[in-house]
């Protein structure tokens, strides 16, 4: 240990010396290494452990046992002694190393850990004392201190006997002044950039702390480190970058080191001259280099200081001149608090200080003031279940005791609601039907369960009263008294005048009252209407009832009329409200209303209350790409309620009663009804040459209009449709006719025309009958009636295709344009002049006819589905689009029928046509596709052709060719 | 002093061949990915439903119930419903574990083209060619309709479901988007049939295709075109339209055998994928990854972006022996 150089005195010597080494000595041989053993008294090797704890012997080379190895206790057989010896105890496999002094099972009595009142660590035991002293009751570990058993180690005892005491340093005793110097010296010898806190020293200096000259200190306590177990994966010391600290930015935030070497006196020290440049924001600091924005970059490199370094072990605390946690408590609280101490006014008792955070005053609320009538015993009231009783009842029992209705189901939650509640809460219309049971029973039954319920709620309300028993059944019998009373004042009033008075007024409530009657607003009848004042007193009636007002009748008569006047009104009220009754409320839920009145409101039509803009603008911004306000519009549209919930949507328009568009009724036959359809025809009233009627617009259905548009374009671009087109006007020869028919119709110029027009070219350009006849001689009437109906298909068809020219605007009929007028040279002939010749006008349709089975036939109205997979239809088709070959092959049979049965079509065969179709449905549907896309044509299969199905574009040229021929012959 | 940004990965177009299923169940009249894209549904013209594994290429599942063609189906958000649609003018809930029919919903007066679940599969809509959408509830025990809209003036094609939104899209050649939240509807005036219309996954546009071999991108809000992608053949058959799973690109069927596939913003054409000889009548994107179906007449092809060694010559030994 270490000792005063200038005293000789106080030398302290420990252990036993040396002996002193003679000069002649000679040098003695080195102990070889196998040699140096440690031996016990009995001259045994001495070993660590005894045999039960691993009986390692640093014996043999340290190794076990012997030279000769470990030998195992001799046998000793049981036989004899089975029952005694059954258990081995530990002591059995232990030696006397074991149960010697260090061994594990000692034989003498010595302390253990266990009792040393959990006295294991000497750091922990000191922090602990330490913040024993702030504790509320200081010094609480004294008490333990004098019952547990003392066991210091020998180092705490060999220092008490030095003259340490507990809570001091270790060391020699210094004086103050000396200390602190040594310190600052210190500091200064290693240079650091930036000056020390001077301004601490100085003012230690000058404010006078009592430090006697001849007085010496012992050295300050060293504090317990603590150990804070290293969880994380950095590096020793590193810490980390803490986001916050790096982004907030704010004043605080300096130079981001992540090495904790520097305590609080580094930060104290930079912390001043730092503060003028500080980082406004973003990560900076070691490591993180310095952004364009920066305007200094001194941060980026660490600079490391010799001050950021402890010179001395275990040095003085930074900023408290704290010599331990003995130190006398007023020289270091004397200059923090001389400044409060002073502000203070009032004498502050010897031995106190100021208290440096002000007490917590908690602030205390009296108690309520008690009513005057307040007693303390609590009433339990009658509990009604309200599911039991009938609502009028419950709700007479709610009211009775000062609470509403409504409050009781917000203190249960939403389970005890009712499902009128949750209807008012979820805001849904109320159903249609009986509002209670009431509604439902017989008049004589409601009669009675009234007179019954009457006297009962009488009774139910008086024991809320806390008046005493006597009080109580008191007013309980004056009550029913009473109750009674009423009720056979109004009996005996209203039997006066009519013997079933009350029971007619019941009815009367109990059918204006139900949910049905409250819905009818629009009440019309009026029957007093010659006299408005009775008039007014009946509609008051009538309100009140809808209230579901018991006395409604008494209280909407004219107090001032006599006795007489008023029995008699009442009377008549009531047998007018039951005479024009709202529909039974049961029988009403059966019925809707009609759609459309058919009386007075008959030429009215509801239509949407928006409309559409015009639609030629919208294609003329189409064709010009300018999308957008355009051809857009926007409508009020209210989605139902319920859709709004499933798709979690706030409802728009909440109260709104309808879906949809909003509708406003229109008078049917209205001119503006018509001007906003712009897409249907007009209907001209040109004759129709060869009897033919005009397509009736208005039956057809609206989604052929111009979903078949698709087709005809498709079709019109078919590219063997197109051929064959080009073909036959080529076979037609020099056919003037051949662009004639199509070119005005589909002139880009003009205007969609009206259909009527379309049908009357094409009606004239239609070959007659016999000839027909004259090429297809062997039809008869089961073909007639099929190929009529395929006529007419075509017929429909044209028109579809027409309409869908006029309905999707130029650019269809631009496409139509470039299919057939191109080819041929453009005349001027219009079709009317020349009705004989064949093949003009069909031609469109002709060349590309839809296909006619089931499926197809649905498909018409828009987009098609493309056909089914080409490994069903291989073998038919060849040719790799299948739309095309779908053409071509009903282009073929079309052609026939149209040969065959051109004359005969009429217009109006429409209608009947469809029903045909129907009847086909069941037979095509078993057939295949492509079979059933022959079926149109069922009685002219014996050509043969069909059967075949891929006919050439070559034979149905030449087969073009020759009708031609024969025609023009 | 800032680094240029690092060029953007360029996005990859689903353009290989992983495997082609033969679904046996005739054409395939439109094929859908599940919500996850895990598993695909093919509607058949033989009256079935199908289900898929997308990465094996096996039989799940086959719904029966339908009494004519399947035109389209949807899958519920968590894979436990599936909803169909048909000629036979029903809409089919199916139960996806039991295969079994949870509820048939009849209403529609012609045959049922689309079929979308909303988000939480709480109502299926349906748009029939009768001209109608039909919101139908699958919670309540009615079989009614919720509500009909009957805004449409012609047979309604196609039909999409967004968080508040429906938007349909008719053969009268109009666009109607239904706003639940606002409580309006926007038409927009197209001119030609519409045969499909998706919302973009950001929600701010409309893509819709019309017989007039055009695809368009439309403001949302506004009804602007923001593109037109054309140089496919679209003119009869009602095909399928889709964005990309990124909205980096359009891709749409074609008559002529092909999916066209345009770059959103340049609309420039950046691949034309040969799928077969006929029609390509449907296709749906993955709604994560680059990977596309296509159904062309009995076959459902899967494609991505790189190509998958594994499995698929077994596939397409299979298909040949087949």
């Amino acid at each position: 240990m270490a000792s005063d150089s200038d005293s000789d005195g106080d030398f302290v010597t420990f252990g036993t010396p040396l002996e002193p080494l003679e000069e002649d000595e000679p040098l003695r041989k080195p102990v070889p290494l196998y040699e140096q053993t440690v031996k016990d008294e009995k001259g045994r090797y001495q070993r660590f452990h005894g045999a039960f704890t691993g009986g390692f012997s640093a014996g043999y080379f340290n190794t076990v046992g012997t030279k000769e190895g470990w030998t195992p206790a001799t046998f000793v057989s049981s036989r004899q002694q089975k029952a005694g010896r059954q258990n081995a105890r530990p002591e059995d496999f232990m030696d006397e190393e074991d149960l010697g002094d260090h061994g594990i099972a000692p034989r003498q009595i010595t302390t253990t850990a266990d009792f040393a009142s959990g006295r294991k660590d000497v750091i922990r035991d000191k922090a602990r004392a330490i913040t024993s002293l702030s504790a509320p009751i200081p010094g609480d570990t004294v008490l333990e201190d004098l019952v547990a058993p003392a066991r210091s180690s020998m180092g705490v005892e060999l220092l008490r006997k030095m003259g340490w005491k507990d809570g001091q340093g270790v060391g020699p005793r210094v004086k103050r002044r000396l200390c602190k110097q040594r310190a600052d010296s210190a500091t200064r010898a290693f240079g650091s950039a930036s000056p020390p806190n001077g301004s601490s020293e100085s003012q230690d200096e000058e404010d006078g702390e009592f430090v006697p000259e001849n007085v010496t200190f012992a050295p300050k306590d060293v504090t317990p480190i603590d150990f804070t177990p290293k969880v994380d994966l950095h590096g020793l010391g590193y810490r980390g970058l803490n986001p916050l600290a790096a982004l907030r930015g704010g004043p605080g935030t300096g130079h981001i080191n992540l090495f904790t070497m520097d305590s609080d006196r580094t930060n104290s020290l930079f912390g001043e001259d730092r503060k003028g440049q500080r980082r406004r924001g973003g990560v900076a600091g070691q490591g993180f280099g310095v952004g364009a924005m920066e305007d200094d970059d001194e941060d980026i490199y660490h600079r490391d200081i010799m001050s950021n370094y402890d010179t001395v072990l275990g040095g003085e605390e930074p900023g408290n001149g704290l010599y331990g946690w003995t130190a006398p408590q007023q020289y270091n609280r004397k200059k923090k608090d001389h400044s409060k101490d002073a502000a203070y006014l009032g004498k502050i008792l010897e031995g106190f200080t100021l208290a440096s955070d002000k007490l917590e005053t908690k602030t205390i609320f009296p108690p309520p003031n008690l009513p005057r009538d307040f007693r303390p015993v609590h009433y339990f009231r009658p509990v009604v279940d309200l599911s039991s009783v009938s609502p009028m009842v419950a709700q007479a029992l709610q009211t009775s005791r000062g609470h509403m209705a409504q409050e009781e189901p917000s203190k249960g939650g939403r389970h005890q609601l009712d499902s009128a509640q949750r209807r008012e809460l979820l805001g849904e219309a109320t159903l249609q039907g009986p509002s209670s049971v009431f509604d439902l029973l017989k008049v004589e039954d409601r009669e009675r369960l009234s007179s019954l319920r009457r006297p009962s709620s009488d009774t139910s309300s008086g024991p809320r009263q806390p008046t005493p028993g006597e009080a109580r059944a008191a007013v309980v019998a004056a009550g029913v008294a009473a109750a009674a009373a009423r009720a056979s004042a109004q009996k005996a009033l209203s039997s006066r005048f009519a013997p079933h008075a009350e029971q007619q007024q019941q009815e009367a409530l109990s059918v204006w009252s139900g949910p049905t009657a409250q819905a009818q607003t629009g009440q019309t009848f009026k029957p007093f209407e010659r006299t408005p004042h009775k008039q007014a007193r009946y509609d008051l009636y009538i309100d009140q009832l809808k209230q579901g007002d018991r006395d409604a009748l008494e209280l909407s008569l004219d107090p001032t009329m006599t006795e007489w006047e008023r029995g008699r009104e009442r009377d008549e009220f009531v047998r007018a409200a039951l005479l024009y009754k709202p529909s039974s409320s049961s029988l009403s839920c059966r019925f809707t209303r009609g759609k459309q009145d058919d009386g007075v409101e008959a030429d009215t039509v509801e239509v949407t209350r928006d409309q559409e803009n015009d639609v030629d603008d919208k294609q003329a911004a189409v064709k010009m790409k300018m999308f957008g306000k355009l051809t857009r519009d926007t409508f009020e549209w209210h989605p139902d309620n319920l859709l709004c919930k499933r798709f979690n949507v706030p409802d728009p328009y909440p109260g709104s009663g309808f879906v949809g568009m909003p509708k406003v009724k229109r008078d049917k036959f209205s001119v503006f009804n018509f001007l906003t359809v712009s897409e249907s025809p007009t209907a001209s009233a040109s004759p129709a040459p060869q009897g033919v009627k005009p397509s009736e617009p208005g039956k057809r259905s609206r989604w052929d209009v111009s979903g078949q548009a698709g087709d005809k374009e498709r079709k019109e671009k078919d590219p063997v449709s197109e051929f064959l087109s080009v073909a036959r006007i080529e076979a037609s020869g020099s056919g003037p006719e051949a662009s004639t028919t199509d070119g005005p119709t589909t002139d880009p110029t003009v205007e969609p025309d009206t259909e009527q027009k379309e049908e009357e070219e094409e009606e004239e350009s239609r070959p007659s009958m016999d000839l027909f006849k004259a090429i297809f001689a062997s039809s008869s009437d089961e073909k007639s009636s099929s190929s009529s109906e395929g006529e007419s298909e075509e017929e429909e068809e044209k028109e579809e295709g027409v309409r869908s020219k006029a309905g999707t605007g130029p650019q269809i009929s631009n496409q139509l344009n470039v299919n057939t007028t191109q080819p041929a040279p453009p005349v001027s002939t219009t079709p009317s002049q020349h009705p004989d010749i064949l093949f003009k006008t069909p031609s469109g349709p002709a060349a590309a006819p839809p296909p006619r089975d089931q499926e197809m036939e649905e498909e018409e109205f828009g987009p098609r589905l493309p056909p089914p997979s080409s490994t069903l239809t291989a073998e038919r088709r060849p040719s790799p689009t299948p739309s095309a070959k779908d053409d071509k092959h009903k282009k073929k049979c079309k052609e026939k029928h149209k040969a065959k049965k051109h004359g005969k079509h009429k217009k109006d065969k429409k209608q009947k046509k469809k029903h045909k179709r129907h009847k086909h449905k069941g037979k095509q549907k078993k057939t295949k596709k492509e079979e059933s896309s022959d079926s149109s044509s069922e009685g002219s299969d014996g050509n043969g052709q069909e059967e075949g199905g891929g006919v050439s574009t070559e034979e149905l040229l030449r087969r073009l060719k020759s009708i031609r021929g024969k025609n023009l012959q | 002093m800032s680094f240029p940004q690092p060029k953007p990965e360029v996005p990859q177009l689903p353009q290989n061949l992983l495997r082609t299923i033969d679904c046996q169940q005739g054409a395939v009249r439109a094929v859908r990915f599940n919500a996850d894209g895990n598993y695909l549904l093919s509607c058949g013209s033989d009256k079935s439903l199908k289900l898929w594994s997308v990465s094996r290429g096996t039989l799940l599942k086959t719904y029966s119930g339908h009494g004519y063609e399947v035109l389209d189906a949807d899958g519920s958000y968590d894979n436990s419903q599936l909803c169909s649609c048909s000629s036979d003018k029903t809409v089919i809930l199916w139960d996806v574990a039991t295969g079994q029919v949870t509820r048939k919903l009849r209403g529609h007066a012609g045959k049922v083209n689309c079929v979308q679940f909303n988000e939480e599969a709480t109502v299926i809509l349906s748009g029939s060619i009768d001209g109608t959408v039909r919101c139908w509830d699958t919670r309540s025990r009615k079989f009614d309709p919720i509500q009909i809209l009957d805004e449409a003036q012609d047979g309604v094609s196609s039909l999409k479901v967004s968080e508040h939104e429906l938007l349909t899209g008719s053969v009268d050649g109009r666009v109607r988007r239904y706003d639940l939240r606002m409580g309006q509807l926007h038409v927009d005036f197209i001119n030609s049939p519409i045969t499909c219309v998706c919302f973009s996954a950001d929600g701010q546009c409309t893509l819709t295709s019309s017989l007039d071999s055009t695809v368009r991108l439309l403001d949302k809000s506004t009804g602007e075109m923001l593109g037109e992608y054309t140089g496919h053949k679209m003119k009869g058959y009602k095909l399928d339209c889709c964005l990309s799973s990124k909205d980096t690109h359009v891709l749409s069927c074609s008559e002529d055998g092909h999916v066209y596939c345009w770059d959103l913003v340049e609309g420039s054409l950046m691949l034309k994928l040969p799928v077969g000889k006929a029609v390509v009548q449907s296709l749906s994107f993955h709604p994560s990854e680059t990977r596309l179906l296509t159904a062309m007449e009995g076959r459902v092809q899967v494609w991505g972006a790189e190509p998958e060694e594994t499995e698929e010559e077994v596939v397409v030994v299979q298909q040949e022996k087949a």
